[in-house]
């Protein structure tokens, strides 16, 4: 009998059992982060940043070298990590909360600065790991534990597009918005991520890629139903693609 | 053989002794009265190979040092009151991740906003906490251009001894004066062990450097290491600076600039022939308590001079063990002048 592994647990990543709820996108993101790491054989040379979130337990998987960085601030300590050490590669790995509301101005001079970092950002439309609070990326009706009547715009302003504003700029080199949802986005989302790390490793500028998510704990949805969210109410405001490729490094 | 020195400004002092430290990059956001050193470091350091980043504000600048130092690196940031208090949940994150870094505060006045003027207001912030949580910053509190220079080197080789974050506590009176500067490089920089700096686990387990600790008991264990640290802190480290303390029956007790004006005093009191004495605690974390209490036991007696309403006051009462502790304070707005604290120091002399 002859078999054939066809899935494998990439190199970069523990043999430990992810703690992430059912149907949680997380674990997905996490293995496609691995495997981009080892599809340039970086393992050795990388240095994560966890953020403050769900996936806080960064270290716990990732086998690399890992440092913890203060809710938002993951962009801010990513920058001094590889000022310090730029023949390594640095990736944060942040939430929406983390990312788009109290490190948002991290997370924009950052890419202003064109560090040459990479940043996985996870929305998920809401603070996960607090019990799911409004975020700046829930849609509009949303309810949330702090948005029980769903959001307003009038009162909290309209969902922020993360990889649009940052692919304004200037040292943004390549930002991409992907999902799980079909086999198709899911081959979009691992070539994105692959990408974003190839031109860390080519010193092209600041990289962004955001995983449009499913919580389906704080969703209050099963995992089927979590998936089918993302595709149907998250892509049609949030739309993949790839929003800045920059052709060679900075020229300007 | 000649020595030159040159007429520098202590804020210059500061960026100079960390140059010579080692230190190869700098975090800052521009406030007065410190800007001295990010401008000195913005034209040096790129000229050793180091860097300096002009953060977008405080709280990024903290967290940059944070990630640059977790290389190993030597690194630091420096800034003044405001903009220190949005730094202190970094530094809480450094203190608990034990990550060396240096940190300048020259101490403007408060609260809110206050002034440029020197006060020294922020040493609860510096000596208690600031952060949150149970940790100590190394404190030193400079009180002349070439202390500035020769503290910063300290601060950078006391950081790494002890993985913990150094702050040097200055103010706008000491950061901003001239004074002639000897500056003489360490040499050799000493290199302490560094298994634990973020290089990229090749041929190695992983490192991790972090604060959260969820797991039964870890959190504890934690805690009592960082305080086990703490107190060999107050082992080896403690450091002062005694002015005819000996036969002295009165004993001015004053931190950096406040120190400055009670030395001329405590001159101006010996010449009326009165037995007064100074005591300048150059750490303040840890503090000179136990020189101050054998003292104390001595049957000195105390008075304290700050630029303040009465901060360390309260190390110096305890300390004391109960003897009569005399304080003249001033919050930020005049100096206090020689001659002031004089007439307190003539009230207050025992009569014997
Ligand atoms: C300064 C600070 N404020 C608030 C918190 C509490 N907190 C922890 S995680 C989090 C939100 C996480 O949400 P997100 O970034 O979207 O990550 P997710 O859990 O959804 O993956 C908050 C508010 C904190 N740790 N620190
Ligand atoms: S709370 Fe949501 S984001 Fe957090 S692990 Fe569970 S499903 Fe994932
Ligand atoms: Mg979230």
């Amino acid at each position: 009998m002859s078999e054939k592994k066809i899935f494998s647990r990439p190199k970069t990543l523990k043999d430990a059992p992810f703690h992430f709820c059912p149907g949680c996108h997380h674990g997905i993101a996490h293995r496609m982060v691995a495997e981009a790491i080892d599809k340039y054989s970086l393992r050795e040379k990388t240095i994560g940043v966890a953020s403050v979130g769900c996936s806080v337990f960064l270290y716990d998987y990732f086998d690399v070298d890992v440092i913890e960085a203060p809710h938002g601030r993951a962009a801010a300590v990513a920058t001094g990590v590889k000022r310090a050490r730029k023949d390594k590669i640095v990736f944060s790995y942040q939430g929406d909360g983390d990312l788009a509301s109290i490190g948002i101005a991290e997370t924009v001079h950052t890419a202003n600065r064109g560090e040459n970092i990479t940043i996985i950002f996870i929305n998920n439309t809401v603070y996960g790991m607090t019990g799911g609070q409004l975020a700046p990326t829930t849609l509009l009706g949303q309810k949330t534990t702090t948005s029980p009547y769903g959001r307003d715009f009038m009162q909290d302003g309209y969902p922020i597009r993360m990889t649009e504003i940052l692919a304004t700029l200037e040292g943004t080199a390549f930002a991409a918005r992907v999902a799980f949802t079909t086999p198709k986005n899911i081959n979009m989302a691992k070539k994105a991520i692959e990408k974003a790390f190839q031109f860390q490793k080519e010193e092209m500028g600041f990289t962004f890629v955001e995983i449009l998510s499913a919580c389906p704990t704080n969703w209050g949805l099963n995992s089927i139903d979590s998936m089918k969210r993302v595709e149907e109410e998250m892509i049609p405001y949030f739309p993949l693609g790839i929003f800045k490729e920059r052709k060679a490094a900075d020229v300007l | 053989m000649t020595e030159t020195r040159d007429l520098v400004k202590g804020n210059e002092a500061v960026a100079m002794g960390a140059i010579d430290a080692g230190c190869l990059y700098y975090f800052g956001y521009p406030i007065t009265p410190q800007s001295d050193i990010p401008e000195y470091l913005s034209y040096h350091l790129p000229k050793v190979g180091g860097e300096f980043v002009q953060a977008e504000s405080e709280v990024a600048a903290i967290n940059m040092l944070m990630g640059a130092a977790s290389t190993g690196i030597r690194a630091m940031t420096s800034s003044s009151s405001p903009g220190i208090s949005l730094m202190q949940e970094g530094i809480s994150y450094i203190a608990g991740s034990e990550i060396p870094t240096v940190i300048v505060n020259m101490s403007r006045s408060g609260p809110g906003l206050g002034g440029i003027a020197p006060s020294q207001g922020d040493y609860f912030q510096a000596v208690k906490g600031g952060g949150h949580g149970d940790y100590h910053l190394l404190v030193l509190a400079p009180n002349s251009v070439q202390e500035l220079y020769d503290l910063t080197i300290l601060a950078f080789e006391l950081a790494e001894k002890y993985r913990n974050p150094v702050m040097i506590l200055g103010d706008a009176m000491i950061g901003q004066m001239k004074e002639p500067l000897l500056r003489e490089p360490p040499g050799e920089i000493h290199e302490y062990p560094k298994e634990w700096a973020l290089t990229g686990a090749k041929g190695r387990p992983q490192r991790v450097l972090k604060s959260l600790y969820l797991k039964d008991g870890e959190l504890t264990a934690h805690n009592w290491k960082l305080h086990q640290k703490y107190e060999t802190m107050k082992e080896s480290e403690i450091r002062f600076e005694e002015l005819m303390t000996e036969d002295a029956d009165l004993i001015l007790v004053a931190f950096g600039s406040a120190a400055r004006i009670s030395r001329t005093s405590v001159m101006m009191a010996r010449e009326a022939g009165m037995r007064v004495g100074l005591f300048r605690p150059i750490t303040l974390f840890p503090f000179p308590e136990p020189q101050l209490t054998a003292m104390a036991k001595a049957g000195k007696r105390f008075f304290v001079v700050e630029l303040n309403t009465g901060q360390m006051l309260e190390d110096v009462k305890i300390s004391a063990q109960g003897n009569q502790v005399d304080f003249f304070g001033k919050p930020p707005g005049a100096l206090p002048t020689p001659e002031e604290i004089f007439e307190e120091i003539k009230k207050i002399y025992p009569e014997s």
